[in-house]
């Protein structure tokens, strides 16, 4: 059974960067689109994430749902350690949520607007730049549960040039995820505006991957040896690569769905890649008593119910979330064929 | 200030705005799926005005109390690491079906917002009954895991561990039926006079009389019953607390002596330091009655507590008062409705009736958090009760105090504007929704 669990933590983690990194580079794509394409953006964006949004930021309840039932101490030692940055992330979560609504709610569209626009633009960026320093220093070793002085103990766990790097990549993800999406829901003569607008994130993803690899070797993190050190590791970069690639001459083409398939994908090979080289690790210390999934479990018996928990709630929730996509993807289809 | 009183404040402000929004979120979609059965029985385009305007407040405050429930699932371990190291795995069972719950929840409401005029119209009406239910069931699901740090179940705490867990042992653990019912009830009684209060307002200064007497009356009727049906239901839970909790309802009662023909004290001043009650209405007897069905019957006093696990008295009396109080006062409100409703059509078009709802407008909302500040005041020193005390299970992290001003001043900004919103939303109504104002009839 505690694999079901590992294996429901890790689908919501990755559907969490896939949906909610989707949502989040709504937001992102927004801040980096001049004046005047904004309001194309984002009316498309909203017809896009519009049914969908709330369901999207599920997937992180039921990610640390999994961690504090199933890995309390995995739950309370990032909790302590990670408050700072933990803390800032919930601000970002809590502006953008009530920003998102507030803004296409209003009864009165006036200069509040002016209020709520720049909170969700700004807080898109903030949450997922936070997300990739807490998973960045989650995995890096950073975390000193010896340290004496508050510094060594609650901010360098998080503030070093590799979990910052890792957050700005996050964050270059989420652009690209959206600007995927969004290929596939804009009007014909938008098509060619937001595929150049595709072509710049997946620039940047590739440059911030960069990015990454700098950081980690300037803070001695054998980042490289990790990644590329194990066979299964090196295969799913080279996957991520490679559909890079091919999204890269797909653009042009009308293949959204496809597009989209490819985006999830490579995601899912880098999540894998970054989490199976630590495999059953999950946060790593400083003094080299690892957190893992396999020991640090919580009993057999909460394990047990929580993975039946997990799969009765699935039968539940994939079929009807899977309709919701469906039913407005089509009803979207027929309304443009009208 | 000192980090754990900080933290203890961070906490109970984030949980009062949360009970808040959460629910309104979870009792708006049944006021909303009744006016949209009317709208499709009856055709008549008012309901449909109502019901798509009080969709528009479900989505606010849906949005608001998921994201304030997302920082609270954060919270527990970024102030009470220590509680939920131990707890998590015990009493995870109801948080991870209310994953599922609210999951659901979030799903339908997709559906239920944008389903107008794209889905069958039964099948979209179902979307948002699903919306209440799915809400409903994670209220109750959330209450369970509270329920069970008042009543400890499922495990065996044998020299400081938590041994042989079982989780839905710890679910159903005793307290979580009355604590249960006593919420959902309080959700619906809070909600139903909020919601009758300000749609009484508008039709007192004659703004879209049709539309606003329509959406009264059926917020109105949930708010007035369910008014009526606390009392039973805060009857299961004095005998309930009584019995398992002794120190939590000699608090509530500020009782500090143990006897038997026991008084129920109404007001009064607390007086720990001389144990006794100034300026009290002391009904004799009516506690022992009211605990153990006996007039005779023993009450445990504090004096039997010892000193160390004693729950501050002062707030959780007060707290309880205003909560009975005000519980009191709505149930007169409801029975002059139903007098209405049934003898005396002619009140319903008095004014004097609608000013009485306007000023029960935030009752409800106060009972609520008085109501829950006793649960929790009550149960001080302890956060598990008679297992962990709430003074161990704090971060060890310093200056939380920082953390409080931060979330406390976020909080405050977002119960601002939310109430602009709301306010838009109510004034603008002539405008966006009530067709029937602006059309001629036919």
């Amino acid at each position: 059974m505690i694999y079901v669990v590992i294996v429901f933590l890790w689908t919501s983690i990755l559907l969490y960067i896939l949906l909610g990194g989707a949502d989040f580079g709504a937001g992102i794509i927004e801040l980096f689109t001049s004046k005047g394409n904004r309001s194309k953006t984002r009316k498309t964006m909203y017809e896009a994430i519009g049914p969908i949004w709330e369901a999207n930021h599920m997937w992180l309840i039921i990610a640390i749902v999994i961690l504090f039932v199933g890995f309390p101490k995995i739950y309370t030692t990032v909790s302590i350690y990670l408050h700072i940055p933990l803390v800032c992330m919930l601000l970002g979560i809590i502006a953008r949520g009530t920003a998102f609504v507030f803004r296409n709610y209003d009864a009165v569209k006036d200069d509040m607007q002016k209020v709520y626009t720049p909170i969700f633009i700004y807080s898109s960026l903030i949450t997922p730049f936070f997300l990739g320093i807490i998973a960045a220093s989650s995995v890096s070793g950073q975390i000193d549960v010896q340290a004496q002085d508050f510094l060594s103990a609650y901010v360098f766990s998080w503030l070093n040039w590799f979990s910052v790097s890792v957050g700005v990549f996050t964050v270059s993800i989420c652009g690209f995820l959206a600007t995927i999406f969004i290929i596939g829901q804009a009007a014909d003569d938008d098509r060619s505006f937001f595929i150049g607008k595709a072509r710049r994130t997946i620039y940047t993803v590739m440059f911030c991957g960069a990015l990454v690899f700098v950081a980690a070797y300037h803070e001695n993190i054998p980042l490289a040896s990790w990644i590329f050190g194990d066979t299964l590791g090196l295969t799913a970069i080279i996957a991520a690569s490679i559909s890079l690639i091919i999204m890269f001459f797909l653009l042009q083409r009308k293949k959204p769905i496809l597009l989209r398939l490819l985006a999830g994908f490579q995601v899912a090979m880098i999540l894998f890649a970054a989490t199976y080289s630590h495999f059953p690790d999950i946060v790593l210390l400083k003094n080299g008593a690892n957190l893992s999934l396999l020991t640090h479990q919580g009993q057999a018996k909460a394990i047990d119910t929580l993975g039946y928990a997990l799969l009765i709630g699935s039968i539940f929730i994939l079929p009807a979330l899977g309709y919701l996509i469906y039913i407005f993807q089509q009803k979207k289809e027929v309304q443009e064929a009208h | 200030m000192d980090d754990f009183l900080a933290a203890r404040l961070q906490m109970a402000f984030s949980l009062g705005f949360h009970i808040v929004f959460a629910c309104i979120g979870m009792v708006m979609p049944f006021f909303m799926s009744v006016a949209h059965f009317y709208w499709l029985k009856t055709k008549k385009v008012v309901y449909k005005d109502v019901t798509k305007a009080w969709s528009k407040g479900v989505a606010i405050f849906f949005a608001t109390g998921a994201v304030s429930g997302t920082v609270l699932s954060f919270e527990l371990g970024l102030l009470w690491p220590t509680f939920m190291e131990h707890a998590g795995p015990i009493f995870g069972m109801p948080f991870s079906l209310e994953g599922t719950a609210f999951f659901i929840e979030a799903i339908a409401l997709g559906f239920y917002l944008y389903g107008w005029d794209k889905l069958n119209p039964w099948f979209h009406w179902v979307t948002g009954v699903v919306v209440g239910i799915s809400g409903l069931l994670s209220g109750i699901l959330v209450v369970a895991a509270n329920a069970w740090m008042n009543s400890p179940a499922g495990f065996d705490f044998v020299d400081g561990k938590y041994l042989d867990i079982d989780p839905i042992k710890a679910m159903f653990n005793d307290a979580w039926f009355s604590q249960a019912l006593h919420m959902s009830v309080a959700a619906f009684v809070s909600t139903g006079f909020a919601v009758a209060g300000v749609h009484a307002l508008m039709i007192l200064r004659g703004r879209n009389v049709l539309f606003h007497s329509k959406a009264f009356k059926i917020a109105a009727v949930f708010g007035t019953v369910a008014a009526c049906l606390q009392p039973i239901s805060g009857d299961i839970s004095a005998k309930d607390v009584a019995h398992r909790q002794p120190a939590k309802l000699a608090a509530m009662e500020a009782h500090f002596h143990t006897e038997r023909n026991a008084p129920l004290i109404i007001g009064g001043i607390p007086d720990t330091a001389n144990k006794r009650v100034d300026y009290a209405i002391k009904i004799p007897g009516l506690l022992s009655f009211m605990t153990t069905g006996n007039f005779n019957g023993e009450v445990k006093g504090l004096d039997v507590i010892p000193k160390e696990d004693q729950p501050p008295v002062a707030v959780t009396h007060y707290a309880f008062q205003i909560m009975v109080g005000l519980g009191m006062a709505m149930v007169f409100i409801a029975l002059l409705y139903f007098i209405a409703l049934w003898k005396k059509r002619q009140w319903l078009n008095s004014n004097w009736l609608l000013k009485l709802f306007i000023i029960a407008t935030p009752m409800g909302f106060i009972a609520l958090e008085a109501g829950w500040t006793v649960t929790e005041v009550g149960r001080q020193p302890w956060i598990i009760y008679g297992v962990m005390r709430t003074v161990d299970a704090a971060t060890p992290m310093p200056g939380i105090a920082y953390s409080f001003y931060l979330f406390t001043g976020v909080y405050i900004s977002l119960a601002i504007i939310v109430s602009l919103l709301l306010y838009r939303q109510i004034t603008m109504v002539g405008k966006l929704y009530d067709s029937t104002s602006k059309l001629p009839k036919n």
